[in-house]
């Protein structure tokens, strides 16, 4: 026999075991040269989220008193003093009592006692505040905040809430035991079917085809300051097709839209024209419509006109002179002693 | 120059016009209508001058008489005066004159007639513009895509354009080894594009205790529906060598001021949820997340994490503060519902809505949007008569798993009084319900996730409102 075949084989062999390799190593790195590996200090730099559990919070500690400063400072102004202000944002202290501290329960949420839901009334997990504040707080400034200054601001808010003494120094050794004086701590559930793609609706309705109430009611209807709240639906809708919008505007007027922003009115702004003339009158030059006036039937008008605003000059509405503008183009002031004469 | 009272053309002549009009059964026209083509271009493009304001005057008094001596005005359906209709007896300037050039827009726009589109803010719903809503036209939508630049808007801490070679993306926690890729790295990876809704929790909150807001466009506008193209998050995952034993949730994270996060659960994370750069066949828009954010389908916008920066695996929920302070759900006794995320099974008919004016009796095509969060919709029945009796609408197609389902039905208007209503159902089984059927079980405080069969009624005049009824 000769032994070519068996080389034959050989390399047969080789050359699987080759693609063998190739492919183990592909399904091991699906997508090779995508990607790289984080370092370290990169995952620590961006991860800053604090679970329930305080996974992922800081070392640190600050007291009641230094977030008060901060409060004063960096807080207020959008909270409120004692963020009870209900003007930028809605209130975040408010609405719970020491039996709620107790309870865990707000009892407020489910009478109808409070008008608005404050932030302590439904937060139920400490973390929450810290990493709100550590990550969006303050809000035009967020992430600025040290981290001992995220626990003075925390202690502070919780404080202000009752829920720590005024002598309180938050740190990442005692955040457990605030987490029990949370008046909400037990006032989230997650027993509903909103939750999975496969949850169980907490609602049944049938699709009744035919004759399937007896009488309809209307139960609500908009209220008749809510017609124009948003706008006129006449503006708000196509100006064609099955349907318009309702005009609430119909009674007396039709709005014309203004005409296009005036070339010569944006010139005469942009050389700073208006800066010495009015519109209508004299301010330290004459006014636009007083030239208009001057110069009506004129047929030399825009010549004259032209080379006055190049040269500059003197004498012909008073002794204060025209400075030369030589740097503004022809075809501008053109476009500019157009709007003038229609003044 | 114009003074003000000379823009503003007094009209009583007109109001009392169509006063008349809608006695006689026949309906408002437009003012425009009374002027020629030709003038109205002039005036909406250079104003009045005095040439056009005479010419104005005239037509509104020949109108006014018109209706004295009791000639209906242009009336849609019915032969015109004379030899026809100017607009096609006569050539149109369009028809004369040398077009427009190829880029004179380098980037097109939608024609200037149709500026009433646009997304708008509701007065008094938010305080800080950049924490607030803008809400989607969807009453002048056709078909299930959303328009790019009519996308709703829903910000934390305001939007921000970030650099798209200077965006990072990070994943991290229970993986083999946390990794960083840029732009580049996404964009090299195999790619899918599906099209979904994206619907805001709070979309219809308005509306649970009673009727508050007047057109669709405040009731059901946080609702867009897009062809997005990214990377499934599952691959990025396992390209991490994500821990499958412990992994049961992941957080996503922005990159903005607020750093939105929000909590997915490990099933959906490796199910159909994509981490996006493409929308509509062109990059994200900056208020929709540019260059990158999380699309998850069938569940509320806020987990669709905008310049999305950061994806960790872990094993417990985080209660962020988009999840344990704001998007909670209140109910009746008192405790809060948490990470409530599906959008449930819903509809709302978007032609005739609230606030929109039918114009004539006769032939209607009622028309609308269905969804759901659990895949796709089966069915939409539509009733005219509030409820009592219903009829089942055509599904345009594709009809696809969480996403936009257009619906059409016929209906003639017989000119008397109906309520309007449409009513989902998905493949599940699941019939959208009522509102007091939701309210029985979540009371009226709940804020989120109301998909309710929204209600319209019209009245004799054609006038379209919005309505609750029991």
């Amino acid at each position: 026999m000769s032994r070519l075949p068996k080389m034959k084989m050989l390399m047969k062999v080789l050359g699987a075991l080759v693609l063998a390799s190739t492919s183990l190593t592909a399904i091991a790195d699906n997508h090779p040269g995508i990607g790289r590996a984080a370092t370290p200090k990169e995952v620590a730099a961006w991860d800053i989220d604090v679970r329930p559990d305080f996974r992922g919070l800081p070392k640190g500690r600050g007291s009641v008193d230094q977030g008060q400063q901060i409060w004063d400072g960096k807080c207020a102004s959008c909270h409120g003093t004692f963020g009870e202000s209900n003007e930028v944002f809605t209130p975040i202290v408010g609405g719970t009592t020491k039996d709620d501290i107790k309870n865990g329960r707000v009892a407020a949420l489910s009478g109808n006692s409070q008008p608005q839901r404050t932030t302590l009334m439904k937060v139920a997990t400490v973390s929450t505040l810290w990493d709100y504040i550590n990550r969006a707080m303050p809000w035009n400034a967020p992430k600025t905040l040290t981290a001992d200054e995220v626990y003075a601001v925390t202690a502070y808010i919780l404080n202000m809430g009752g829920i720590v003494a005024d002598d309180f120094v938050m740190s990442d050794d005692n955040i457990a035991e605030v987490q029990k004086r949370m008046p909400n701590r037990l006032g989230m559930t997650e027993k509903h079917g909103l939750w999975q793609t496969k949850g169980k609706p907490d609602v049944k309705n049938a699709a009744c085809m035919k004759d399937c109430l007896k009488e309809v009611q209307i139960t609500s209807e908009l209220p008749v300051f809510a017609r124009s709240a948003n706008g006129n639906p006449a503006e708000q809708n196509r100006m064609v097709g099955a349907v318009r919008g309702v005009n609430l505007n119909k009674a007396t007027v039709v709005k014309v839209r203004q005409p296009a922003v005036d070339e010569g009115l944006k010139l005469a702004k942009q050389y700073a024209c208006t800066a010495c003339h009015g519109i209508k009158d004299k301010v330290v030059g004459p006014g636009f419509a007083q030239i208009a006036e001057k110069y009506k039937g004129d047929a030399n008008a825009e010549a004259s006109l032209i080379k006055k605003i190049k040269l500059g000059g003197s004498g012909a509405w008073g002794a204060i002179p025209m400075p030369p503008q030589g740097h503004v183009k022809d075809s501008e002031i053109k476009t500019m002693l157009d709007w003038i004469m229609r003044q | 120059m114009l003074v003000q009272d000379e823009r503003s053309i007094s009209l009583e002549s007109f109001s009392l016009m169509s006063m008349q009009i809608k006695k006689s059964g026949l309906l408002r026209r437009a003012p425009e209508n009374f002027l020629d083509a030709h003038l109205r271009q002039a005036i909406t493009e250079q104003g009045l001058n005095d040439e056009r304001r005479g010419f104005l005057r005239k037509s509104f008094a020949a109108a006014s008489a018109a209706l004295v001596s009791g000639v209906a005005i242009a009336k849609p359906g019915t032969a015109p005066e004379g030899d026809g209709d100017p607009l096609i007896l006569n050539v149109q300037d369009h028809a004369k004159t040398l077009g427009n050039p190829v880029v004179m827009q380098g980037y097109g726009q939608p024609s200037k007639f149709e500026a009433n589109l646009q997304r708008r803010q509701s007065p008094g719903l938010t305080r800080v513009p950049q924490a607030s809503v803008s809400f989607a036209p969807l009453q002048g939508f056709f078909g299930i895509i959303t328009p790019s630049g009519l996308h709703f808007e829903r910000h934390h801490q305001g939007w921000i354009d970030i650099d798209p070679q200077q965006h990072r993306f990070m994943i991290n926690g229970l993986v083999r080894e946390a990794k960083v890729y840029t732009m580049d790295d996404l964009m090299r990876l195999p790619s899918v594009s599906r099209m979904h809704f994206i619907e805001c929790g709070a979309n219809s909150a308005t509306e649970w205790g009673n009727v508050a807001v007047p057109t669709v466009q405040y009731t059901h506008g946080m609702l867009s529906c897009c062809e997005f193209t990214g990377v499934p998050l599952s691959v990025l995952l396992d390209d991490c060598g994500i821990d499958r034993k412990k992994a049961k949730f992941v957080l996503a994270e922005g990159g903005d001021g607020s750093a939105m996060t929000r909590t997915i659960d490990i099933a959906r994370a490796m199910d159909d949820v994509i981490v996006a750069y493409g929308m509509n066949g062109e990059m994200l828009r900056p208020e929709n997340g540019y260059p990158l954010r999380l699309v998850v389908p069938g569940v509320q916008g806020v987990s669709w994490v905008k310049w999305l920066r950061r994806i960790e695996v872990g094993d417990q929920p985080w209660a962020a503060k988009d999840e344990a302070i704001h998007y909670i759900d209140l109910q009746p006794d008192g405790l809060h519902r948490q990470y409530t995320s599906v959008q449930e099974c819903k509809s709302v008919i978007t032609t005739p809505s609230g606030g929109q004016m039918l114009l004539e009796k006769g032939f209607h095509n009622i028309t609308g949007l269905a969804w759901s969060g659990r895949g796709k919709v089966k069915r939409v029945d539509v009733s005219a008569d509030g409820g009592r009796n219903w009829r089942t609408a055509r599904l345009e197609g594709p009809v696809l798993g969480k996403c936009l389902t257009r619906f059409n039905i016929d209906w003639n208007w017989d000119g008397g009084p109906a309520i309007l209503q449409s009513r989902a159902m998905d493949d599940t089984g699941y019939v959208q319900p009522k509102i007091n059927q939701l309210r029985e079980v979540r009371g009226t405080r709940s804020i989120y996730h109301n998909n309710a069969i929204q209600s319209w009624s019209i009245n004799e005049d054609g006038e379209v409102s919005n309505v609750q009824v029991a």
